[in-house]
């Protein structure tokens, strides 16, 4: 079962203590978003500063439910979702930041599609856990978080730890034809 | 009825409209010809497709019925006979191969390479540019002897030497 983590559910951006700016998103073939992630200290201002950024330009980003450092640009391992407004949600902890974050348990594989801020034009058939164990620390405090999510979260968890480890839905795609043109832009 | 008569592979493939298909495969079923697998895609906005067909008609007749297709210039349309095979890839493992990264020529012949190295048959490809983001999507099935982490290490010291990324994992299966 789920059983949501209340710490997460609380916890807000203000907790950081500075304003995020809007940082620019990078795309493929950019060479930090096929990098493995450094492992950070989350108590580091910079640590601190990047999480109100990834934070503040998800925010003004259209359908973005996660953001990780690769994508603006930085190589390390942190994170920011929020699912919130998302059809698909079942289980939802609002927004949050994970720093150095793993997938302890993944089970109930389903296949659904995916896209990626950094690869606009693609999306991709992609088969994750449903329900998952993740576990981080929090930016700030670097207190140790273990999450229990389902559905969309939990992909969406999977996806953005997949990001933090240098590797796009691309890497996980189901087959040769699992790949499809975006038609729309949001 | 569909193992019965010749195989004939027919590729179509040319200057897209709407029609191509039904046009192609009505002339085929009025020699009573059955599709047994096809393949069609658009490619930068071409029409291509693969047909195998089996029926009693031969490479000429074929021929003549697909000719009107060509007619205006615009498509190709290639007729051949071809034997019946079966995989001898049965007993194989299947893997799933992405490489991704910066465009440049030489990344599929280099990494197929790698592939057919220890005898791996790729047995679905297909490739993406989107901007500058070029993808590779391979089917692979390994003999059942092969050396799977020397060919992944292969492949990501082919893909690092083309400035892309790689990675090589099983294919997975639904079992219902």
């Amino acid at each position: 079962m789920s059983g949501t983590n209340d710490r997460l559910v609380s916890w807000t951006e203000d907790e950081l203590g500075v304003t995020g700016r809007v940082l620019d998103v990078v795309r493929a073939p950019a060479a930090v978003l096929s990098t493995d992630g450094v492992r950070v200290d989350p108590t580091a201002p910079e640590v601190v500063q990047l999480a109100a950024d990834l934070v503040a330009t998800m925010r003004v980003s259209p359908g973005c439910v996660g953001l990780a450092a690769p994508q603006v640009g930085v190589g390390s391992k942190v994170f920011c979702v929020d699912v919130t407004d998302h059809p698909k949600t079942r289980t939802g902890h609002g927004t949050f930041v994970l720093c150095n974050a793993e997938v302890v348990e993944a089970t109930r594989k389903e296949k659904a599609r995916e896209g990626c801020m950094s690869v606009p034009d693609l999306t991709g058939d992609v088969k994750r856990g449903s329900r998952v164990l993740v576990r981080g620390q929090l930016p700030g405090t670097g207190e140790e978080i273990e999450v229990r999510t389902d559905g969309f979260e939990a992909r969406c968890l999977q996806h953005e730890i997949d990001h933090c480890d240098g590797l796009l839905f691309l890497d996980r795609v189901a087959g040769a034809h699992a790949v499809y043109a975006r038609q729309t832009y949001l | 009825m569909t193992d019965a008569g010749t195989l004939h592979a027919i590729t179509v493939v040319g200057h897209d409209r709407p029609g191509i298909i039904a046009e192609t495969t009505d002339r085929l079923a009025a020699l009573g010809l059955n599709i047994e697998d096809t393949s069609m895609t658009l490619l930068r906005g071409h029409f291509a497709m693969t047909l195998v067909c089996a029926g009693s008609a031969s490479d000429t007749e074929l021929e003549g019925a697909l000719a009107p297709l060509a007619e205006d210039g615009t498509l190709t349309v290639t007729v051949r006979e071809v034997p019946r095979e079966q995989s001898p890839y049965e007993t194989a493992s299947a893997w799933v191969l992405t490489v991704h990264g910066g465009d440049r020529p030489g990344i599929v012949s280099r990494i197929a390479a790698e592939v057919a190295r220890v005898g791996g048959n790729i047995t679905d490809l297909t490739t993406r540019l989107s901007g500058d983001l070029y993808l590779l999507l391979a089917e692979v099935a390994l003999p059942a002897d092969a050396d799977v982490e020397g060919l992944e290490r292969a492949v990501k010291d082919a893909a690092e030497a083309l400035g892309v990324g790689a990675s090589l994992r099983p294919a997975e299966a639904d079992e219902l």
